[in-house]
């Protein structure tokens, strides 16, 4: 114990011996570990919001279908349990939120044109945390409940309708007789979503109108369930597989939503590659000091050893004086990448390149999401490597025969 | 060999090691510049191609506002005569006139609301990957057949095929209502689901008297010969078009606004990386030089006695960086085109790009190719801050105090 302390005295002297050499190395190291972790928050921001934009846009986090239904939406495809079974099964079982729907293909006309769109027949009160509805932007009002007679639609939707609140429009489905199953509504409030796609392709109207209009009686498409934490939903799901049987398809959204499933696993995998690509970057730079540090001090290093110093002594000292390097330039990195990060952490505005965000499935808005998991991980994954890049300099100086070491000029 | 070069290439031997180390890390970066931007470019390019070539083209004469509103009365009038008087004043038969219409289809069993374009038979195949993908029945031959073809996911959503008879139900371009029967006679399949679902194709003909289109349309599309000829044709075509008509031509960046905007914010992402590699190659090379030159200081001061000026030394260091970089920059340009070669040859894939490269119409496994501006591109920024880090250490011999520099040991 008493020699670590002794050892790592030596190595942060020599450190700052040659103090520019060590300077340029710490700049490398903290530019390094302060790009690793910023841009890690930025993508990880920009995922997060993807995915719960992708949750928001319906999905929620476990869905139930008929079995056919995902293949083909359509009214035919109705949830063999009725809202009453359904109630009887999932009330009170602490879901954080969970809704039955009707979603069916509709088309909307208004005096001027026509186009299709989703109907979604929704009970307001429980869709709390599942749309991605904002009640307090809204123009006019949203729906009151399940019987409400109104009909909300997007802003965009409605430029290209050329209505407006207070208007009326046709929606125009069928039912599960294939007739033409038609219903008037009056638009009560025009929604604004961050995905244009989403102000263009839903329209909300109550539950029961819907199912009166389409004459399914009590009868729903979908049911969607959340639980706490979208990157953990197998207690959610095994919660609701429980409740039901064959008759039904269980999905997790990450089974719904392919891409947005997809993107969070090759996220994943882009954190630790992007760290191991910086690394690979500052090793070279790493191992080179080192090199040098040794190679200047050969005749010291022989001195030592000729006082008696044990070769894992030096091999331990040189290991120090690396870690060292390392453990305070990635402090530095740290700080920097936290301070970089906390002011844009309400929002940076991106929207220059919206269309193109909205692409990918993002909206104009990044979140910078500092995890601590990929923190430590970029912290981690240069220490060991790092010692890993250092143990061939200090396996080489250990190694020295003194008499020769100190004969060297 | 001139003697100063003769000076530098022996100094940088001098290390060896060293010397290899720090070209290690330019190799290293610049193999990782060169294929990822190969990479980049190549998806970029495949990226605009796959989306313009399903509808877009690579610009459309439209009515003006039709490119926001889509509305029905937004027409071009005689749009086959326009198409077909641009072809021979362009002396190219990569342009189609359409039509664009929403409708409510119905088969036997069901309906659904769906996008109709009107094409003229002999030239959409020119212009629109499509009819390419009809994979059952044909594509169509007279302009004037009651006749669709519709994406293979709406086929089977409507449980209808080949032969079978569709209810067409929509708003003619007066406001009125509009129906017809058609025969399906083709099916294509494009793999998109969003495109198979939504979408169907009719003679223009049989379109223009379903909708009551009186000879007129909704776009001309254009292809030009490569993307860099866009703005050429778009202005060739501005000045074609007849001087009564109140027309616009918007070329591909307009109509898809977003596909050119996820480009950029992923060439902005891409950039930061890069940007992040280079710095850390530059810190790398600054603290190498720097070594060099302080170890050099009583040589330096001993050929400064001599005679020779600081401004001469410096050349000489950047002489030896330039050498320096110069042999990262081949061996990193080599490496990098031997790695891209290699996914030439055997295509890159990873999970989850599969879903990533749907949404983006690209294929699930990506050719890189190598171009010579993408081998050196990222090679040369790397040399030219090589060089840029060399200006400390160089410019600091200027501050060398003769006398005291060969006092030091």
């Amino acid at each position: 114990m008493r020699m670590l302390s002794v050892l790592s005295r030596l190595a942060w002297r020599y450190l700052w011996r040659n103090h520019r050499r060590t300077i340029v190395m710490l700049g490398a190291i903290s530019i390094g570990a302060w790009a690793m972790i910023f841009m890690t928050a930025l993508t990880r921001g920009m995922v997060d919001q993807m995915i719960l934009d992708g949750i928001s846009a319906l999905p929620g986090h476990v869905q139930v279908h008929h079995p056919d239904y995902l293949d083909d939406p359509s009214i035919n495809n109705l949830l063999p349990l009725d809202d009453e079974e359904l109630e009887r099964r999932f009330a009170g079982a602490g879901f954080v939120a969970w809704s039955s729907r009707v979603k069916v293909p509709a088309v909307i006309t208004s005096e001027r044109e026509s186009r299709g769109v989703t109907l979604l027949g929704i009970d307001p009160a429980a869709e709390r945390g599942l749309t991605f509805i904002d009640e307090e932007n809204i123009d006019g009002r949203f729906l009151e409940g399940p019987d409400d007679k109104g009909i909300v639609i997007g802003a965009k939707l409605a430029r290209t309708l050329e209505t407006e609140v207070g208007k009326r429009v046709v929606l125009m489905s069928q039912d599960p007789d294939n007739d033409i199953a038609d219903r008037g509504f009056r638009i009560i409030g025009l929604f604004h979503a961050s995905m244009p796609d989403h102000e263009d392709g839903y329209v909300f109207v109550g539950k029961r109108v819907a199912q009166n209009m389409l004459r399914i009686g009590g009868a729903t498409t979908e049911v969607v369930f959340l639980g706490d934490d979208y990157r953990n939903v197998e207690p959610t799901y095994e919660q609701v597989l429980a409740a039901v049987d064959g008759s039904v398809s269980v999905k997790r959204w990450n089974e719904v939503a392919t891409y947005l499933g997809s993107m969070l696993e090759v996220m994943d995998g882009f954190v630790v590659i992007w760290v191991i690509v910086i690394f690979l970057a500052l090793s070279f730079g790493l191992v080179n000091t080192l090199v040098m540090a040794v190679f200047e001090r050969v005749r010291e290093i022989g001195l030592m050893m000729a006082l008696g110093m044990k070769p894992s002594a030096i091999l331990g000292q040189i290991i120090l004086e690396s870690m060292l390097l390392l453990i305070v330039g990635l402090a530095i990195g740290d700080l920097l990448a936290w301070a970089s990060i906390q002011p844009i952490k309400d929002g940076l505005d991106i929207s220059i390149v919206a269309e193109g965000m909205e692409m990918m499935g993002a909206s104009s808005i990044l979140y910078p999401k500092l995890l601590l998991q990929d923190v430590v991980l970029a912290n981690v994954v240069v220490l060991i490597l790092g010692f890993l890049a250092s143990l061939s300099p200090a396996w080489r100086a250990s190694r020295y025969e003194p008499v020769e070491a100190i004969t060297k000029v | 060999m001139n003697i100063v070069l003769r000076l530098a290439w022996r100094n940088l031997w001098r290390h060896s090691r060293r010397t290899w180390l720090t070209i290690g890390a330019m190799v290293f970066s610049n193999t990782l510049l060169v294929f990822m931007i190969s990479l980049q470019f190549g998806m970029y390019a495949l990226m605009v191609d796959n989306t313009l070539k399903v509808f877009t083209g690579h610009m459309q004469v439209q009515a003006p506002g039709y490119n926001d509103d889509q509305k029905m009365r937004q027409v071009v009038p005689d749009v086959a005569g326009l198409a077909a008087s641009l072809r021979e004043s362009l002396g190219s038969d990569e342009i189609a006139a359409r039509g664009w219409a929403f409708g409510l289809a119905s088969s036997a069993e069901r309906s659904y609301g769906i996008g109709i374009y009107g094409v003229e038979p002999d030239f959409e195949p020119r212009v629109s990957s499509i009819p390419g993908l009809v994979t059952e029945g044909r594509f169509f031959t007279d302009t004037n057949d009651p006749a669709i073809v519709v994406g293979a996911v709406l086929a089977r959503n409507l449980r209808a095929t080949i032969g079978d008879e569709i209810t067409l139900l929509g708003t003619g371009v007066d406001g009125s209502f509009a129906a017809a029967v058609v025969t399906i006679v083709g099916i294509f399949d494009s793999s998109v689901v969003d495109l198979d679902r939504s979408i169907a194709l009719m003679p223009l003909g049989a379109f223009q008297d379903v909708f009551f289109m009186n000879g007129a349309g909704h776009q001309v599309v254009l292809f030009a010969d490569s993307l860099s000829a866009v703005g050429t044709l778009r202005r060739e075509v501005e000045g074609l078009l007849p001087d009564g008509d109140d027309l616009v031509v918007h070329d591909w960046d307009a109509l898809q606004p977003g596909l050119k905007q996820a480009i950029q914010a992923d060439i902005s992402s891409a950039f930061f990386m890069y940007a992040i590699l280079v710095i850390l190659v530059a810190f790398s090379v600054l603290n190498t030089q720097l070594m060099s030159v302080l170890e050099r200081t009583r040589e330096f001061g001993i050929v400064m006695a001599l005679g020779l000026r600081a401004g001469r030394l410096g050349r000489l260091v950047m002489l030896e960086t330039a050498l320096m970089g110069f042999i990262g920059l081949i061996l990193g340009a080599i490496g990098g085109a031997l790695v891209t070669s290699w996914f030439t040859a055997n295509g890159l894939s990873f999970p989850g790009m599969q879903e990533m490269a749907a949404q983006f119409n690209l294929p699930a496994r990506v050719y890189p190719s190598v171009s010579f501006l993408s081998a050196l591109l990222g090679p040369l920024v790397v040399f030219l801050f090589t060089l840029l880090a060399a200006a400390y250490p160089a410019l600091r011999l200027h501050k060398v105090r003769i006398v005291d520099a060969m006092r030091t040991n």
